[in-house]
């Protein structure tokens, strides 16, 4: 077997007449941080509803550890631009949420969510509930969640987009601390290069519909990233004008 | 910008809200000034009372202290020399794209032919030739903005407000329509408050920004901008003052 933790093969979308994504190929190793980039309208959202088995693929597929992926088996945990918290649990309860479902054992949910609030400084939200707190704090909370489940595959798709720089760049640092901490694999969406250049170890940028993959980049700029460094710039411009349309 | 005449006067502005047990302030002891004819960007974190600010410029909500002065006059409400476009695009989904564009005219009682033609402009200079008769829900994000746009333009208002008209939109979007604003601007000649919470956007607009802090908000500092147009977001004095900025600027979590 490959050390391919996930591998994506011949993936094609057809909705009627309309042709959005044409057979799109990529392999994701265990362990790996990798950003998709497009064009606005070129159908990523298409392509994560195909990675989270909310859509099924016209042809092509999605494997997981060699095997067919399936929800009910393997553990696909996404993160959405819009915080969705269960409004009436506590913030602990919604970490718990997810590892209850899975009937993970008590001892083993209590040391996991124990290691999330910690890592991420939540020790006094504990108790609140996602009304009593801020937008971003929320987002914080779904994505803590979505790492507790020591996923397979994690997805997120744009989920800092209306954050002011300051605020995007304390998450990105966070979601990179625990990225690192848990060992996940994670595939980040966004519009935003700045971004997917701060966080990627290889990103995939995708054509115009009928979507494919235009080009894979490794980025292997050392961490903290620095934006304003003549290399990240440079890098930046390049995959600004690969995608551009305005 | 016009030699510096002061267009806008805010003094001493303040807001607040009573809670169940508590009062809460929202802006606290703003005073700026506005020149004519500037691109005035206001920049803080998220949730920091920026719309709030303008809401009460726009004569929205009553300040519970301070004045503001036009042409320096004191006003007191709304007044029809300020527009404003507004975050969530306020668009009547159930009139096209000529109709909610010429609604303010029509509400002043001007007649059908005048009216239609200086919509018609304003449907040209925000590039929606074609969509006249479309519907809202018809349009992308980005065109739906643009009418927001055009029916503000449409009233000829002296002083146009844009309250983050752009936080809906996704980054490449934006800087399509950061560049339309500036067209529009520069073809205008108004007096644009805009406010944001994206330093990066700020920095492309503004001639001046003024940064506010965390909630409650009062004035941190003011920056002239004097990079060239059009300006490049990766340019090494845009990402020198973009981190000076961010520098000062409050971590609102």
């Amino acid at each position: 077997m490959s050390n391919n933790k996930i591998e994506v093969k011949n993936l094609t979308k057809h909705f009627g007449d309309l042709h959005v994504l044409d057979d799109i190929n990529f392999n994701i190793k265990k362990g790996e941080f990798i950003c998709i980039v497009g064009p606005t309208g070129c159908g990523k959202t298409t392509f994560l509803n195909l990675l989270t088995r909310i859509y099924m693929p016209s042809k092509g597929d999605l494997y997981i550890d060699g095997e067919l992926a399936d929800p009910r088996k393997h553990n696909l945990a996404f993160v959405f631009q819009e915080p969705s918290a269960v409004p009436w649990k506590t913030v602990e309860q919604n970490l718990k949420f997810g590892l209850e479902l899975k009937k993970i054992p008590k001892k083993e949910i209590d040391s996991r969510v124990e290691n999330i609030i910690n890592l991420m400084g939540l020790q006094e939200f504990r108790n609140s509930y996602p009304h009593q707190l801020s937008v971003s704090t929320e987002q914080r909370i779904i994505i803590g969640r979505a790492f507790v489940m020591n996923p397979d595959l994690l997805l997120m798709d744009e989920p800092y987009g209306q954050m002011d720089i300051k605020l995007r760049f304390y998450l990105e640092d966070e979601v990179i601390k625990l990225w690192k901490a848990t060992g996940s694999t994670v595939v980040f969406i966004t519009h935003n290069i700045e971004e997917a250049l701060y966080l990627a170890e290889r990103i995939l940028i995708l054509t115009n519909k009928p979507t494919t993959i235009k080009e894979e980049l490794k980025i292997d700029l050392p961490r903290p990233r620095d934006i304003t460094s003549p290399e990240f710039i440079k890098i930046r411009n390049y995959v600004t004008e690969q995608i551009r349309w305005w | 910008m016009d030699n510096n005449k002061i267009k806008l006067k805010l003094e001493n502005i303040s807001q607040s809200y009573i809670t169940k047990d508590n009062v809460f302030t929202a802006v606290s002891g703003v005073s700026l000034e506005v020149y004519d004819r500037e691109f005035l960007v206001i920049l803080g974190p998220g949730r920091c009372g920026k719309s709030v600010l303008l809401n009460m410029i726009a004569g929205i909500e009553k300040p519970v202290d301070g004045s503001i002065f036009l042409d320096g006059e004191k006003i007191n409400g709304s007044d029809e020399r300020i527009g404003m476009v507004f975050q969530k695009l306020a668009l009547m989904p159930w009139k096209t794209v000529i109709e909610n564009i010429e609604f303010g005219l029509k509400l002043k009682g001007m007649n059908k032919k005048t009216r239609r033609e200086t919509t018609q402009k304003y449907i040209e200079l925000v590039g929606l030739e074609g969509f006249e008769k479309s519907y809202p829900n018809q349009l992308s994000g980005g065109m739906k903005q643009r009418v927001g746009i055009a029916r503000a333009y449409t009233n000829s208002p002296e002083i146009l407000l844009m309250d983050e008209p752009f936080g809906q939109l996704d980054a490449q979007t934006r800087y399509a329509m950061q560049d339309e604003v500036l067209r529009v601007w520069d073809a205008e000649k108004r007096t644009v408050i805009f406010v944001t919470n994206n330093l990066e956007e700020a920095l492309y607009l503004a001639d001046r920004i003024i940064l506010l802090s965390k909630c409650p908000a009062h004035v941190k500092e003011s920056y002239d901008i004097n990079l060239p147009r059009p300006r490049n977001t990766t340019d090494s004095d845009f990402l020198h003052l973009r981190k000076l900025i961010s520098d000062n600027t409050d971590l609102a979590l």
